[in-house]
């Protein structure tokens, strides 16, 4: 058995003992194959000295029992690592950040304590997934759709902790923000509540989020100052409709009035789904169509058939062409695309709709299409036509990208992303596409003609670029090494990751060095106040227990 | 997210637990011997398999797991339908997983729900 760093074995054996006490025999994992089953299936040190391991896991059933284990492991000096359900892979899955530490495993606190349809809320403990929480709400026939990450297992607390985002209306799109109360277990085993939630026999816990005086529930986001145990979430009440529209438009230059138009119109709220951008001139596909093509076993990035489209789009490398816009408007084929979603009463989509083409009629040549319309609940055959995280369901289809196919006979073992947020504007997407289409040349990295940002975000964009994970320890290395190349450009540049594997949790923190790191010497402050002994989730977001921290010095 | 980096994929390859797993299973499916499960047993273990295994291994669009046994060749390509996997090698996969599928945990998938998916997915086998 593997003894967590710092911890003596006679002690770890100990403590051990009292987990078992605690949670009982059954729910303490030591054995190796048990232990295993924690690993990161998408680690990029798989194979190497260096992958992060646990040293055991623990399993509690409640708030009275994860307040029990922690005070053991804060009497022991242990660390350990909370999972709500350990499926964030890309991220670093249930495997701790700090190597030998003891997984707290909350899978089985899957509760869902209260779902209210009248006010449109929920409030579950961390082992409940997107699909518990969905099944519980269609068992119960109630008129109320969940934000779903994608693909959509995983859970809400632990994708909104580690700030996911899905597809709905923008209030519920960013999944921490449309968290509503949290019951958090500090170090010293102390429960607190946040919000409105800290008065006791409170009756507004999920429907006011700040309470009376400082708001502090974003502290423990991606980052390692208490185990979240329950957590209330603002869900969308069923709509009356969905419509959708396409906005075609023919020149290379006019993403930037594209993006401009597109960000007033969802600051005002007349289009209110996330975005969905592509482009038919290069290939590349809107993400709602993704799945789709995949199902229709063709690829995701069919171009327009043309003997000398290839060379023109390589020679162009991203930049405006007079060749290329010539070519499109020759031949029909859009530049960029962008499919627009508005969910709420069907006359109101509509004139939504109309307006939306008023305004982008402002670009020459621009054109639209019409799209889906739904009343609800959707029929089967609806269902199984639609991209489903865009209703309000979880599903998995989303690792067609990744995982074997026509087109992908020998696909790689896992992914990880590098992800930075990037404005919201046309301008910057060129530029950073042309920054980093230079880096990927310098660094010996592929990078296809253009890259969209992904627009889950209602004021910025997400610039992501996805490596394999590989059955090859000497190309995973090299792969970590130029993902913390790109990290250095993007923050010579201005632009911050916004999430991560562990792998580069320490880099980009340090990337994050406004007077000379003020916010992470804030963040360590709070560490060794509130986890003096440094037990909880050493590491997580770069942020280091003080005994950690003055040994690395 | 609109495409994966290829690079550095060549080299010999990492003589990894997953290289070695598919080894293994190839030899399970081929020996393993045969055990008639009980009815409520396999009841119970479609109940796990439509939570657990449907979203990825099921039937209908949006399938990634039965995608991939397509794209390999499998006939057929989903679970339910097989008659040839075995238990161990059922176990094997949903603890160890393969490629893009990750391992699942005792506190999702508990022994006695994998038995349980494991006498359904056999349910049809040959004696």
């Amino acid at each position: 058995m593997k003894v967590p760093p710092g911890v003596s074995a006679s002690d770890f054996a100990e403590a051990i003992k009292q987990f078992e006490e605690a949670v009982g025999k059954e729910w303490v994992f030591t054995s190796d194959e048990d232990v295993a089953m924690y690993r990161d299936a998408y680690s990029p040190f798989m194979g190497e000295p260096d992958e992060l391991v646990a040293s055991a896991a623990v399993a509690p059933d409640g708030v009275e029992q994860v307040q029990k284990v922690v005070r053991i492991a804060n009497h022991y000096k242990i660390p350990i690592y909370p999972v709500s359900t350990g499926k964030n892979l890309g991220y670093g899955g249930s495997a701790p950040v700090l190597s030998g530490s003891v997984v707290l495993d909350l899978k089985r606190m899957n509760r869902i304590l209260e779902v209210n349809e009248r006010n449109a809320f929920a409030l579950v403990e961390p082992g409940v997934s997107y699909f518990d929480l969905y099944r519980y709400i269609q068992e119960k026939g109630l008129k109320l759709w969940v934000d779903v990450p994608d693909p959509g297992w995983g859970s809400p607390i632990g994708n909104a902790l580690d700030r996911g985002g899905g597809y709905l209306m923008p209030q519920y799109r960013n999944h921490f923000d449309s968290h509503c109360g949290m019951e958090v277990v500090l170090a010293n085993g102390e429960v607190l509540r946040t919000g409105m939630g800290a008065l006791p026999g409170a009756q507004t816990w999920q429907q006011y989020k700040s309470g009376f005086g400082p708001w502090i529930d974003g502290m423990f986001s991606q980052s390692n100052f208490g185990v979240v145990t329950k957590m209330g979430f603002w869900l969308m009440p069923e709509p009356d409709a969905y419509l959708s529209g396409t906005v075609v438009v023919p020149r290379h230059d006019d993403l930037i009035p594209l993006v401009r138009i597109l960000t007033y119109l969802e600051d005002t709220r007349v289009t209110n789904g996330m975005p969905d951008l592509g482009s038919p001139l290069l290939g590349i596909p809107m993400l709602s169509d993704f799945v789709a093509r995949f199902d229709q076993g063709s690829t995701p990035f069919e171009r327009p058939q043309g003997p000398e489209l290839p060379a023109m789009i390589a020679k162009a490398g991203g930049e405006a062409s007079p060749e290329l816009d010539e070519y499109a408007q020759r031949k029909g084929i859009g530049y960029w695309s962008c499919k627009l979603s508005f969910y709420g009463a069907a006359k109101a989509n509509a004139a939504n709709w109309e307006f939306a083409k008023e305004k982008f009629s402002a670009i020459p040549g621009v054109k639209f299409e019409e799209g889906e319309s739904y009343k609800f609940p959707l029929t089967p055959e609806q269902r199984e036509k639609v991209h489903k995280p865009q209703f309000g369901i979880p599903s998995l289809a989303m690792f067609s990208i990744g995982a074997r196919s026509a087109m992908n006979p020998e696909p790689a073992s896992g992914h990880m992303w590098f992800s930075p947020i990037i404005p919201r504007t046309g301008e910057a997407i060129f530029e950073t596409n042309r920054v980093f289409a230079q880096a990927a040349k310098e660094f010996g990295l592929p990078f296809l003609n253009f890259n969209l940002p992904s627009t889950y975000w209602e004021r910025a964009f997400i610039f992501i670029f996805a490596f394999p994970v590989l059955r090859d320890v000497e190309a995973n290395k090299k792969n970590r090494e130029s993902f913390k190349k790109l990290i250095k450009v993007a923050a010579d540049h201005g632009w911050g990751e916004y999430r991560t594997p562990p792998a580069f949790q320490d880099a980009i923190m340090n990337t994050y060095s406004f007077n000379n790191h003020a916010l992470l010497h804030f963040h360590e402050t709070i560490k060794d106040a509130i986890d003096p002994n440094g037990i909880l989730s050493a590491g997580r977001y770069g942020i280091w227990p003080k005994h950690v921290r003055e040994a690395k010095s | 997210m609109r495409h994966l980096a290829k690079a550095h994929e060549k080299g010999n390859g990492m003589k990894n637990a997953k290289v070695g797993l598919l080894a293994a299973l190839s030899l399970m499916l081929a020996g393993a011997a045969y055990a008639a499960p009980d009815q409520e047993q396999i009841e119970r273990g479609h109940k796990v398999y439509d939570k657990w295994c449907f979203p990825c291994h099921g039937t209908g669009v949006g399938k990634p797991g039965t995608d991939s046994l397509v794209a390999r060749g499998q006939k057929p390509a989903v679970l339910e339908e097989r008659t040839d996997l075995t238990v161990p090698a059922i176990k094997t996969f949903v603890r160890h997983g393969v490629l893009f599928m990750p391992m699942f945990r005792k506190t999702e998938v508990s022994d006695a729900d994998l038995d349980a998916i494991a006498a359904y997915l056999t349910r049809n086998n040959k004696p």
